[in-house]
């Protein structure tokens, strides 16, 4: 009997020192406060590996290339910029451990976003408990604004939930004589995919859209069959899709399975992927598939242009090639460099302060944050047209004419 | 009820691609009395071996497995003399730690040779379909079905109609009795792994052509393989076919008719069923061990 008393004594004299080393680093915008024109280090948790690699390391890039900017211009506030990454492995309790290593062991001067809501969510918690901004690039949903957190600003033009709505109000504009008289939605349960798509029912059932099929599936599905087989039962006009990429591409393999062709497609995320989703759709298969999207290579947005040209000379590729990821981390970057401006600090506290007023102009568009951190603007509307993906809604964003009714998939 | 019956096709023609990658499971745990937690990232590295020919010399995934599957068999030889013989004691348990260990390795090289983004085997007969009852059925799904069954088929030739098979079986019952009667249980254990990996590998290249799948998709899949092979019986055969096909048609049907949010637990309110009726699964054999 004595070795559970021991390790239960163990346990409790544990619980208490971790609770006391967390009360006595938590002073906000004290330890975090560099000397002036000191280097500072920047610490950011990714998903190098696991489920949300491809995107992490899309935001590494973006953070890196940002810094190298920075850097180039004499620093954030004169102090000289590294990034420092630790791998999350995409884990919602490892990254909760990095933010916490990267704070009271590595004392990191500031701290950025992972990828996903689903770890934004657990990482807020510990950072805000520390005291310091957590300006991210990809954690929209809902679920990560309700908690009350002042400290988090979601780098985006806007909450993930209204992704959907320009693609919303697309098929409202429509004419009475085409307008969609159905739709079918199919989401993945997931705090980045279900949001948009209910937002999107919602304002569709309020324009007279009537809603044929709405089906919530687990995110561990790997049988996107007889969800297809649903979602065609339903005949409806309008297929809607919260889906990431490999569901994305399962269902539209099942789709040419089975002959279906509805009139407008559009999916939460993959179609965005460029020409990794063209190469396992088919490119033939990806005419007139839509996504929304909160950056893209040829908007003229401010300092866009330069984004994308340095960062296809630092990394290569093309312009279409460029993941939306690492638009969204280089914004937050911006974002901070501007803020940290306006509160002339680097510190914690003050640039919390300033994130919450004022607009900041990113590559992304121009945006600004209310007490939660939920960005004002509004995302637009991007369809695959020959081969290419181009802004198709609203009106002001767009460079061609949505492609309605959606073309037959090739089979 | 045309919904219905496409969903009880469907979860035949994919159950047979589980039974397939469950037998390998399943015959490893009769003739080892071990449990292979590795064996779902066995069956994401063959369908990475398909991939890898597919990319670099646009081989068919289904002519690639006369590379890959008898690769993989030398592979699984391989692997049970180093990793797995040396357990002397405490096999259950070890074997665990040690073939999860296998997984982990796996993934990592998987991850550092093909980066962890999603990839899918391509062929023209992945998305042509024929109709039938009123709906199309892709001709992967029909060709992956005959390719599992040709293959369970040649399994359960070899296991009854060849003096090897009645080796195994007698491995399978009794391992110790079978030592004693001559029985070579070192080779035979070597070569029963070499045909469950080799299994994985065919499994592999059709659940990679109906999934996209990256090097961490082994953790669901072994876990729906451990699940099938306990509903049926662990080291039966039969059992892996039959808990496959009916874990597959449980789950379509259920996503079809009531939600795909209750297409798991449907199944597994099955499961826990027959565990209370029949502990040791629908063929399994009960036995009483010495303690």
């Amino acid at each position: 009997m004595r070795k559970p008393v021991s390790l239960a004594v163990t346990g409790i004299v544990s619980m208490g020192a971790l609770t006391l080393a967390a009360c006595g680093s938590s002073s906000p915008g004290t330890s975090s406060s560099p000397q002036a024109a000191a280097p500072i280090t920047i610490g950011v948790s990714v998903s190098l590996t696991g489920d949300f690699s491809g995107d992490g390391k899309a935001l590494v890039q973006g953070y890196d290339l940002w810094a190298q900017d920075e850097n180039a211009k004499g620093g954030l506030l004169g102090h000289h910029v590294t990034m420092k990454y630790v791998d999350d492995a995409s884990s919602t309790t490892q990254v909760v451990t990095n933010y916490q290593n990267l704070i009271t062991q590595d004392k990191v001067a500031l701290v950025f976003g992972p990828f996903s809501s689903l770890l934004t969510i657990p990482a807020s918690t510990v950072t805000n408990r520390f005291g310091y901004a957590f300006p991210e690039p990809a954690g929209g949903g809902p679920s990560v604004f309700n908690r009350g957190i002042h400290s988090l600003f979601f780098v985006q033009p806007a909450p993930v939930e209204n992704n959907l709505v320009s693609f919303t109000q697309w098929v409202l504009s429509l004419p009475a004589s085409q307008r969609p008289a159905t739709a079918a939605y199919s989401t993945e349960d997931d705090p980045f995919t279900q949001p948009q798509i209910d937002k999107a029912r919602t304002l569709l059932e309020a324009g007279g859209v009537r809603t044929a099929s709405y089906k919530v599936y687990p995110a561990e599905t790997t049988d996107f069959t007889p969800l297809a087989q649903q979602v065609i039962a339903a005949n409806a006009d309008v297929v809607i899709l919260g889906t990431q990429e490999p569901d994305a591409v399962a269902f539209i393999k099942a789709f040419q399975q089975q002959h279906y062709n509805p009139k407008a497609l559009v999916e939460t995320a993959g179609p965005d992927q460029g020409a990794d989703f063209a190469t396992k759709v088919g490119a033939a298969n990806t005419e007139g598939v839509m996504v929304p999207a909160g950056w893209w290579s040829s908007a003229k947005t401010p300092n866009n242009a330069t984004f994308v040209s340095e960062f296809i000379a630092k990394y290569g590729g093309t312009p279409g090639g460029i993941s939306g990821d690492a638009a969204e981390a280089y914004s937050v970057g911006e974002v901070v460099d501007q803020a940290a401006k306006n509160a002339h600090s680097i510190a914690n506290a003050a640039l919390i302060t300033a994130l919450h007023s004022g607009t900041f102009q990113t590559v992304q568009g121009p945006m600004a944050f209310d007490s939660l951190g939920r960005p004002n603007g509004a995302s637009f509307l991007v369809q695959w047209q020959n081969g290419l993906t181009v802004p198709v809604y609203p009106p002001s964003a767009a460079v061609a004419q949505p492609e309605f009714p959606k073309p037959a998939f090739s089979g | 009820m045309t919904l219905i019956l496409e969903a009880v096709i469907f979860g035949i023609l994919t159950g047979g691609v589980y039974a397939l990658m469950a037998s390998g499971l399943t015959l490893i745990f009769g003739v080892m009395r071990i449990i292979n937690v590795g064996h779902g990232a066995l069956v994401i590295l063959g369908a990475y071996l398909s991939f890898a020919l597919l990319r670099s010399a646009n081989v068919d995934p289904f002519v690639s497995l006369v590379v890959t599957m008898p690769a993989m068999f030398a592979l699984g030889v391989v692997l049970q003399i180093v990793f797995i013989r040396p357990l002397k004691e405490d096999r259950e348990a070890l074997s665990v730690l040690v073939t999860y260990a296998l997984a982990l390795g796996i993934e990592g090289l998987l991850g550092y040779l093909f980066t962890n983004n999603f990839v899918q085997l391509t062929a023209w007969y992945e998305t042509a379909s024929f109709a039938v009852f009123g709906f199309h059925i892709a001709y992967v799904y029909v060709f992956g079905f005959g390719l599992c069954l040709a293959i369970l088929i040649g399994i359960f030739f070899v296991l009854y109609r060849t003096t090897f098979g009645s080796a195994v079986r007698a491995t399978m019952l009794n391992r110790t009795a079978a030592q004693l009667v001559g029985v070579n249980v070192d080779r035979v254990s070597a070569i029963a792994f070499g045909i469950g990996v080799s299994t994985a590998a065919a499994g592999g290249v059709i659940f990679g052509m109906t999934n996209a799948f990256n090097p961490g998709s082994h953790y669901d899949l072994i876990s729906r393989l451990l699940t099938i092979i306990v509903l049926g019986g662990l080291g039966s055969l039969r059992g892996a076919i039959i808990g496959a096909v009916g874990m597959l048609i449980i789950e379509d049907v259920t996503a079809v008719v009531i939600s795909p949010v209750w297409a798991s637990f449907a199944f597994f309110l099955l499961l826990v069923i027959v565990l209370v009726v029949r502990p040791q699964g629908l063929y399994g054999i009960r036995v009483r061990e010495r303690i």
